[in-house]
């Protein structure tokens, strides 16, 4: 059951990626959505999706540390991750700077629910000092960044082991789940503010087009990235792994 | 025990993977020499007023970095705490595997 909601939500964000894909426009947009830029009403719907992951999360951090404390270090490994990669503001082919948000490795390790909660201290943390997103938006920032760019990492980690060789999927998936997070980003504010002649459609052209552009190369690079982490982790961390129950290399 | 020692062929893919990385930041700033390549944080408010000319944000930041310099350090501090932490994870890895054997 469970699952089936989570491949449903997977094909959904496929069609939205394609569909992004076919339109062309161009307007930069940042990744996260700035404070007080939702309406009430939807900030509180977000949170309102937030929420349920968070509660999960938090339970499952708390059960990892219970059951296999030695994967701590891992845990604040996988934070870190995320912490350097959504500082780092890269050039993009289109003239325009975007940041990767390094959530595929923690998904990859902890899975979706645990990564939303550190996906979330980052947000906080970027709201709190550096007027980068915001609070009264956590929720639906944490919605993009932090549950949704993690879940579609998730699924193609699943989908694809031993499908593929083992570097091509962690690729996939964070490279995809970048690419994820910027799509639900702008249907966030396309629900937000529909265009007043084309409404959703319309606003969502505006809004998301240009990820087709200036995110690719980004993706490219945080895929990249994950998977030079991960194999840094296969050969230096295997017990942590294995007690995560991953398959040896 | 795993032996820590990479083989060739892949120290030879990270090197390569590495160069890819850098090569994807870089070649976009010779592709357009005019641009400061900003964060395109201005340019979605823009877009938010084109659409919805009439609306006010509704909450400011409870505080701001003051100005550009003040904004960067923060970021670099962002990066280096956590670059400092993986750092000290491999370096804590490295040392458990050395003394293990």
């Amino acid at each position: 059951m469970k699952r089936k909601t989570l491949v449903n939500a997977l094909g959904c964000t496929l069609a939205l990626v394609l569909l992004q894909i076919s339109i062309a426009d161009a307007r930069p947009l940042q990744m996260h959505i700035m404070e007080g830029f939702l309406p009430l009403g939807w900030a509180i719907f977000w949170f309102a999706v937030a929420i349920p992951f968070w509660v999960i999360g938090f339970r499952r951090i708390r059960a990892l540390l219970a059951e296999k404390p030695e994967t701590r270090l891992l845990l604040g490994l996988a934070g870190a991750f995320t912490f350097v990669l959504s500082a780092l503001k890269i050039p993009s082919v289109t003239g325009s700077s975007s940041h990767p948000t390094g959530t595929g490795l923690g998904a990859i390790l902890f899975g979706p629910a645990a990564m939303s909660i550190l996906g979330t201290i980052v947000l906080l943390f970027q709201a709190l000092l550096l007027a980068h997103g915001g609070l009264t938006t956590l929720g639906a920032n944490a919605v993009s960044m932090a549950i949704a760019g993690p879940l579609v990492a998730w699924a193609i980690w699943r989908g694809l082991q031993g499908r593929l060789p083992e570097g091509w999927v962690v690729f996939l998936a964070a490279a995809l789940a970048n690419l994820a997070t910027y799509v639900v980003t702008a249907t966030q504010l396309a629900l937000a503010y529909p265009d007043p002649a084309g409404g959703f459609l319309a606003s969502l052209a505006k809004f998301g087009a240009i990820f087709a552009v200036t995110q690719i190369p980004l993706a490219i690079s945080e895929g990249i990235l994950t998977v030079l982490i991960f194999n840094a982790l296969r050969s230096s961390a295997p017990a942590e792994l294995t007690a995560l129950g991953m398959k040896g290399a | 025990m795993r032996t820590p020692q990479t083989p060739p062929s892949r120290r030879g893919l990270t090197v390569l993977l590495v160069a890819l990385v850098i090569a994807l930041a870089v070649v976009p700033l010779f592709l357009h020499p005019g641009s400061e390549f900003g964060g395109a944080d201005g340019q979605a408010e823009g877009a938010i007023a084109e659409t919805a000319p009439d609306y006010q944000p509704w909450f400011s930041p409870l505080w701001a970095p003051p100005g550009g310099e003040t904004e960067s350090l923060l970021f670099a501090l962002q990066a280096a705490i956590g670059a400092g932490f993986i750092g000290y994870f491999f370096g804590v890895k490295r040392g458990q595997h050395k003394g293990a054997q």
